[in-house]
């Protein structure tokens, strides 16, 4: 706890409140995502699309719109997330336009035109942050589900295994004429809650009441219990919805907040040991998991008449350079399917505004993610921090498993570049998470009430002897 | 479309792109920095830098509002920060802004104390109408010490004395 509570002192400067560089910013947000739109119109048809004018607007109006809400709702919130979202998820619309311009990968089978859709999703996702902002006054209310969160999370995680897989993945839930969820996307943010509440309270048992054995501390049983149990549902979300990605995501956030809460690197260590254990036992025998592993492995080899995705995205990156093919020059459709739009739209990024552009790009993430722990140093009460880190942990381990997955770091999971990729509930899921994060800044940064005149104490001081 | 335009066009992206990240990372570098300024003595001696004088204002207009106290408390010799030399909280500073820190283990306390000999709401440290700094006990368990003597009323706190609650040690200084 020390290290954690050293920092609480500096959110008591009196922060200004720094709407209006948000402001700036947001307009900057608008125009660059309206540009690239503009960009790729001129390079497909030569002409500026017929929707600039209509798209400028649109986004303009909503970024106004939630500008205004946090102006009123959030005054103290940190200026750089919005923006950053806002930033994020426009580009994103433009990719996944640019892609529809494709007429290859967007054939009717395929979904046709994906970012009308992906549009109406965005619309939503911002419905849903400024829900947050406007009805959760304070994170610190969430506190008091925390084990209806933890019931939650678990329905919403288990829920898939009653609908057919997609993909070779069970993680949709499928509602017939209203579309298919991801609930796992939503999961991530209630698990942070739950993990949050319950380290808040057992923080002190996990750190303190240990063995030292080897220079580790060992915890004992009972507090070990916990870290088992979650163990054994990730793994087993990955044995029944062969879902690598939210396995490895909720695992490693519960790693991260353990870590954090307790200061103990031993906890560190069990994390890694078990995650080892448990991923190379389910690759032994899961086929779904061997295949994904086998293709990061050996991405030259030849399948159904051509090399692997892993191996066509890392072409893609290839051909972009440092400078890019410029955008809607590029030949990420060769990907396939709709894959380019959702897991690989990175390699799409990486290819048409090269490595300049695609480092541009998760430097954006990373400062997103910065102010989200910077959040968590300010905030003053110990739910909040964990929060913070919680809900910026599961977005950088997302980040990290998506970009490590196109770039073939690690192998590749199902799991949607946050704001950027196609897919209905990892937007929404994403707005409602940077909702939330703003809402713990604004309080961390809300300069405290000025002390009230103490008149009353300094009458009593004379009286005493 | 020419080759030429779009090749602006794409480098102009790119720049734009760019550009933005720049630009957070400075508002990023004005937070990291700006706390500083909240120091009076650097604030003052500092020259006329844009930045510096805007962070100062609001917090000068607090300070009148807050008691009318803005003009005394300018004198040399007087305190600016706080600085925790010993306990777990060691290296921490706050800056002294006219404001009553609380010291405790309660989680709203101005600092927050992670120390098993402290009460939950342990003591304060205000200024007076003098700008003088006191310090009191709020009727903790272990009591608070000031130097080597057990406070039993609000003591104005001399420059770099310690004070002492469990086993943090707390002092003022310039």
């Amino acid at each position: 706890m020390s290290s954690t509570t050293t920092t609480t002192t500096v959110g008591t400067f009196a922060a200004p409140s720094r709407r209006n560089t948000e402001l700036a910013l947001l307009v900057f947000a608008v125009l660059i995502p309206v540009f690239a739109y503009v960009n790729v119109g001129l390079a497909k048809d030569g002409s500026v699309p017929a929707g600039a004018l209509g798209y400028t607007l649109g986004l303009g109006l909503l970024a106004g719109v939630t500008h205004l809400v946090v102006r009123k709702w959030a005054p103290y919130a940190d200026p750089l997330m919005l923006p950053i979202a806002t930033l994020l998820n426009g580009l994103g619309l433009v990719f996944i336009w640019r892609l529809d311009q494709e007429p290859k990968i967007s054939t009717p089978q395929l979904g046709g035109a994906m970012a009308p859709g992906q549009l109406m999703w965005s619309t939503l996702g911002v419905a849903l942050f400024l829900g947050v902002l406007v009805f959760l006054k304070d994170h610190r209310v969430l506190q008091r589900y925390t084990y209806i969160s933890m019931v939650v999370a678990l329905v919403l995680l288990i829920a898939p295994i009653f609908f057919p897989a997609r993909f070779g993945a069970r993680i949709w839930i499928t509602i017939p004429g209203v579309g298919s969820l991801q609930p796992g996307e939503f999961a991530k943010i209630i698990i942070a809650i739950f993990f949050a509440g319950y380290l808040m309270v057992k923080r002190d048992a996990l750190a303190l009441a240990s063995r030292r054995f080897l220079g580790m501390y060992l915890p004992r049983g009972r507090d070990l219990g916990p870290i088992l149990v979650i163990w054994a549902l990730s793994l087993m979300i990955l044995v029944f919805e062969t879902d690598l990605g939210t396995s490895l995501l909720f695992f490693g956030l519960f790693v991260i907040m353990l870590y954090v809460a307790t200061e103990r690197t031993s906890w560190i260590v069990f994390g890694l040991l078990l995650s080892a254990g448990g991923a190379v036992a389910v690759a032994t025998f899961e086929s779904h998991v061997q295949v994904r592993v086998h293709n990061w492995l050996n991405p030259l080899e030849l399948q159904n008449g051509g090399v692997t995705e892993t191996a066509q995205s890392m072409y893609s990156f290839g051909s972009g350079g440092i400078l890019g093919s410029g955008l809607g020059q590029g030949y990420s459709r060769l990907i396939g399917g709709i894959a380019p739009k959702s897991d690989y739209i990175l390699a799409t990024v990486g290819e048409e505004i090269g490595l300049a552009g695609l480092m541009a790009i998760l430097l954006l993430y990373g400062l997103l993610i910065e102010r989200g722990i910077r959040t968590a140093l300010a905030a003053r009460d110990p739910f909040g921090k964990l929060l913070a880190v919680g809900l910026s942990g599961a977005f950088a381990l997302q980040v990290f498993v998506v970009a490590g997955g196109v770039t073939g770091l690690i192998p590749l999971t199902g799991m949607t570049m946050p704001f950027l990729a196609q897919g209905g509930s990892s937007v929404i899921a994403n707005w409602a998470l940077v909702g939330i994060l703003l809402r713990i800044s604004d309080t961390a940064r809300r300069p405290a009430p000025a002390p009230a005149p103490s008149t009353d104490a300094e009458m009593t001081q004379v009286v005493r002897p | 479309m020419s080759e030429l335009t779009l090749t602006v066009m794409r480098l102009g992206f790119l720049a734009v792109l760019w550009l933005f990240v720049i630009v957070a990372v400075q508002v990023i570098r004005s937070d990291l920095f700006g706390t500083r300024v909240t120091q009076r003595g650097a604030a003052r001696r500092g020259g006329p830098e844009p930045r510096t004088q805007r962070q100062a204002a609001p917090q000068q207009q607090r300070r009148q509002e807050s008691g009318g106290r803005g003009g005394n408390r300018q004198r040399r010799g007087a305190p600016t920060k706080l600085v925790v030399s010993e306990g777990t909280l060691a290296g921490t500073t706050v800056a002294l802004q006219g404001q009553t820190i609380t010291l405790g283990r309660a989680h709203d306390s101005t600092i927050v104390l992670d120390d098993d000999y402290a009460s939950s709401r342990h003591a304060r440290i205000y200024p007076d109408r003098d700008g003088q700094w006191i310090v009191e006990d709020l009727g903790s368990t272990n009591g608070t010490y000031l130097d080597r003597t057990r406070l039993t009323t609000a003591t104005p706190i001399p420059l770099g004395a310690p004070i002492r609650i469990g086993k943090t040690v707390i002092e003022l200084r310039k």
